[in-house]
């Protein structure tokens, strides 16, 4: 069929001109030796002032990561990782120290307003009507390969009580939060790339709500890639103390380069007692160039420990990037009727590689949770749905529901879906759908037949496709995520 | 000038020749029936006419209003005022039909230079169609085609065609899987969008649906070919003698 063998076709002339993120910026930058030891851990430590406590728990992570071996259970291919030829701590040089926005290097402000992130506390998105005097506000905190360079709207959050500040103060600044929850929902031993990510972590977001506490506004962290052959790191921990309300965004790019660069990232959340975490992503790190080379390795452990009861952790995630995707957002569902979420999209094309899905652990009683996958894989990507629900013998009256969609689009990609299921009393209720289906020619047909180009045809039905998980991002972001879905889907079809 | 001309066309699925040498001409404010067995093509000349891919043209041409009919994408077809009804809409999840309809109402209105519909306008438009084809307003509200029944999807069908006012309708098996009461509605559509300026091709199996939209011709397919062309009374022939009779002439 004609049209069939098109669209094969200019998918797989899909090319890296759509990747409009992929610029560097040329800026004097600061760097740990390359290669990982007691030596470049012990750098990364003192470069942040940080008190022994952290040291000693970096190099407690060190000790146990070399023990352990990277894992090989998921769908994805890559070369052996040399640990060695990375940079792993690197900063923008300061020119000298900052005290206010306006003394950030103008180079960086520049990249920022390139990528469209509002640095100077204007903070809205544009394109997104507002009503007079209402305009959304989002606190911005921007981390620039490993150092965070500015955060935003700082002291209208602080009159709110709330803490919003790079990691790496907030060691400093708030020593007995950082210490009584860091690595208490991804202990230091959790898994490989949370253990390197523990032991070389230079920097990243840390939020704190206090009781019956709703945030004000929209919190949000932009990272950025930019140095070459370097790791981002990055730590992100939240805390929403009992009754309190935060809702959080990340945002991710990276320069196009040819060597493939490693982002292992650590997410920590805690809800207490009635308490509620919004955490939603929009992640479009370089995906790797047509013929597959290049692009970043998305290796990151995320997940959300409802341990109040009655509190709820939701994740939400638009995945269009990285050359390959290993991230499971999990959520152990602690406290009694504590409920758990997870939306996703999974966008896949070129060479791309995706492992991404979720754990639901079900502890507490009466726990629920709710998981909506969408995974659309394109030209020679490889798109794999992998979940796990258990509910333990305590977590009586449990109850999941599970519903995960593929949508493939030509015939040379891959979608796949691994769901594990583990009950271990007999009250627990749960649930589990999957589909997947195929842009059919004939639904491309007809809608030409309509008037619609052949782009506009698969915009339409995927925008469809994905509309439940849509709907459950914050507004400003959902806008955001539309235009990427379609930049990331640009060509490939006929 | 015909509005559409389709001479000598040959077409090919899969290296078998489907059509042989088929012509036809159909002119302003005529309404043309094609009637024949299954098998004999005529689906296969709607799909051809409108850019369906899949089809290999190995001869002849096609001109609309004079112009070159299949140099033209499908959208630029649906453009110029090509619309086929589909015998079998297909189903389009979370796509709500009113978004469809308008998403696809100003992607030809921009085709052709116009200015796109403002939201009133545009909703005001379809609420007046609507109605005079018995269409519920929650109907609109729902994803394309999903869940809708055999006579809800034909009547979605003839709400586009009236919404899009093409030049050119071509009604593909319209009958099929509808009652009579839902058949006599969805002919009533039809009949209400005969005009002067617009031409239709009503393909069909069986002479009933021609009780109820009178055709000005009918030209019977055999095997790839027109056999027979005549006016409304050859419909009726055929209902006695069937299409048996035309299998040695094709």
């Amino acid at each position: 069929m004609p049209a069939v063998q098109e669209t094969v076709d200019r998918v797989r002339r899909i090319d890296v001109d759509q990747y409009r993120y992929g610029f560097e910026t040329l800026i004097e930058s600061e760097k740990a030796p390359k290669g990982l030891s007691e030596d470049t851990v012990r750098f990364i430590s003192a470069k942040k002032n940080e008190p022994v406590w952290m040291l000693d728990w970096r190099l407690g992570a060190y000790r146990r990561w070399l023990t352990m071996t990277e894992p090989t259970w998921a769908r994805v291919n890559y070369p052996k990782i040399d640990y060695q030829d990375i940079y792993y701590y690197a900063a923008p040089k300061p020119k000298k120290q900052l005290t206010s926005l306006d003394e950030i290097d103008p180079e960086i402000l520049k990249t920022y307003e390139k990528l469209g992130i509002p640095l100077r506390e204007v903070a809205v998105l544009e394109g997104v009507a507002q009503p007079e005097g209402e305009r959304a506000k989002i606190a911005v905190d921007a981390v620039f390969d490993s150092v965070s360079v500015a955060t935003t709207f700082k002291d209208e959050l602080k009159k709110a009580g709330v803490i919003f500040m790079p990691i790496s103060e907030a060691i400093r600044e708030h020593p007995e939060l950082v210490k009584a929850y860091l690595g208490s929902v991804v202990p230091t031993s959790d898994n490989f790339f949370a253990t390197l990510n523990s032991a070389v972590f230079s920097d990243g977001s840390f939020v704190y709500v206090p009781p019956g506490v709703r945030c004000p506004m929209e919190l949000s962290t932009y990272f950025r890639i930019n140095e070459r052959n370097t790791g981002q790191f990055e730590r992100t921990l939240i805390i929403a103390d009992k009754g309190s309300y935060v809702s959080y965004l990340e945002g991710c790019t990276a320069p196009q380069r040819d060597e493939n660069q490693l982002h292992a990232a650590v997410v920590e959340l805690v809800a207490l007692d009635d308490a509620e975490i919004k955490y939603s992503t929009v992640q479009n790190w370089y995906p790797g160039n047509s013929e597959g080379k290049g692009g970043i390795y998305n290796f990151v452990t995320k997940r959300g420990d409802c341990r109040g009861k009655n509190s709820k952790i939701s994740w939400t995630q638009v995945e269009t990037g990285s050359a390959i995707t290993w991230k499971y957002p999990s959520c152990i569902l602690r406290g009694d009727n504590s409920r758990g979420e997870f939306y996703s999209i999974a966008i896949s094309n070129g060479f791309q590689q995706v492992d991404s899905g979720t754990k639901m652990l079900h502890l507490g009683k009466n726990t629920t949770s709710r998981i909506i996958s969408k995974g659309i894989a394109a030209g020679k990507s490889q798109n794999t749905y992998r979940g796990l629900v258990t509910a333990h013998r305590k977590a009586t009256g449990a109850r999941n529901f599970t519903a995960c969609d593929s949508l493939l689009i030509g015939d040379k990609c891959g979608a796949h879906t691994v769901p594990y299921i583990e009950a271990k009393n007999s009250s627990a209720t749960f649930e589990h759908e999957a589909t997947t289906s195929k842009i059919s020619e004939d639904v491309l047909f007809y809608c030409t037949q309509r008037g619609l180009s052949q782009e506009e045809a698969v915009g339409l039905v995927v925008n469809g496709f994905v509309k439940d998980v849509l709907q459950q991002l914050p507004m400003e972001f959902a806008v955001e995520a539309q235009k990427l879905i379609s930049i990331s889907l640009e060509g490939s079809v006929g | 000038m015909p509005l559409l001309e389709v001479k000598d066309l040959c077409v090919s699925v899969e290296d078998r020749e489907i059509l042989h040498a088929l012509s036809l001409t159909v002119n302003k404010g005529e309404l043309h029936a094609i009637m024949g067995p299954n098998g004999s093509g005529k689906s296969t000349l709607s799909h051809v006419i409108a850019g369906k891919p899949g089809y290999e043209v190995t001869g002849g041409e096609i001109l609309f209003n004079g112009e070159d009919l299949l140099a033209m994408e499908p959208d630029e077809r649906a453009a110029k005022g090509v619309f086929l009804a589909f015998q079998y809409p297909v189903e389009i999840p979370g796509v709500a039909t009113m978004n469809f309809l308008r998403t696809a109402l100003n992607a030809q209105r921009k085709a052709r230079g116009e200015s796109e519909y403002s939201t009133p306008d545009f909703l005001k438009k379809v609420r007046d169609v609507a109605k005079s084809l018995n269409i519920p307003q929650d109907m609109l509200r729902r994803g394309v085609n999903v869940g809708f029944s055999g006579g809800e999807k034909k009547r979605n069908e003839i709400l586009q065609m009236a919404l899009f006012e093409p030049a050119l309708c071509i009604l593909d098996e319209m009958d099929s899987g509808l009652d009579i009461d839902a058949l006599r509605i969805a002919a009533d559509g039809v009949n209400a969008l005969r005009a002067p300026e617009r031409a239709m091709v009503v393909i069909t199996h069986y002479q009933r649906l021609l009780n109820y939209i009178i055709p000005d011709y009918v030209h019977v397919m055999s095997r790839g070919r027109v056999v027979k062309s005549g006016g409304k009374e050859l419909a009726l022939e055929l209902e006695e003698s069937g299409y048996a009779q035309f299998d040695d002439a094709a």
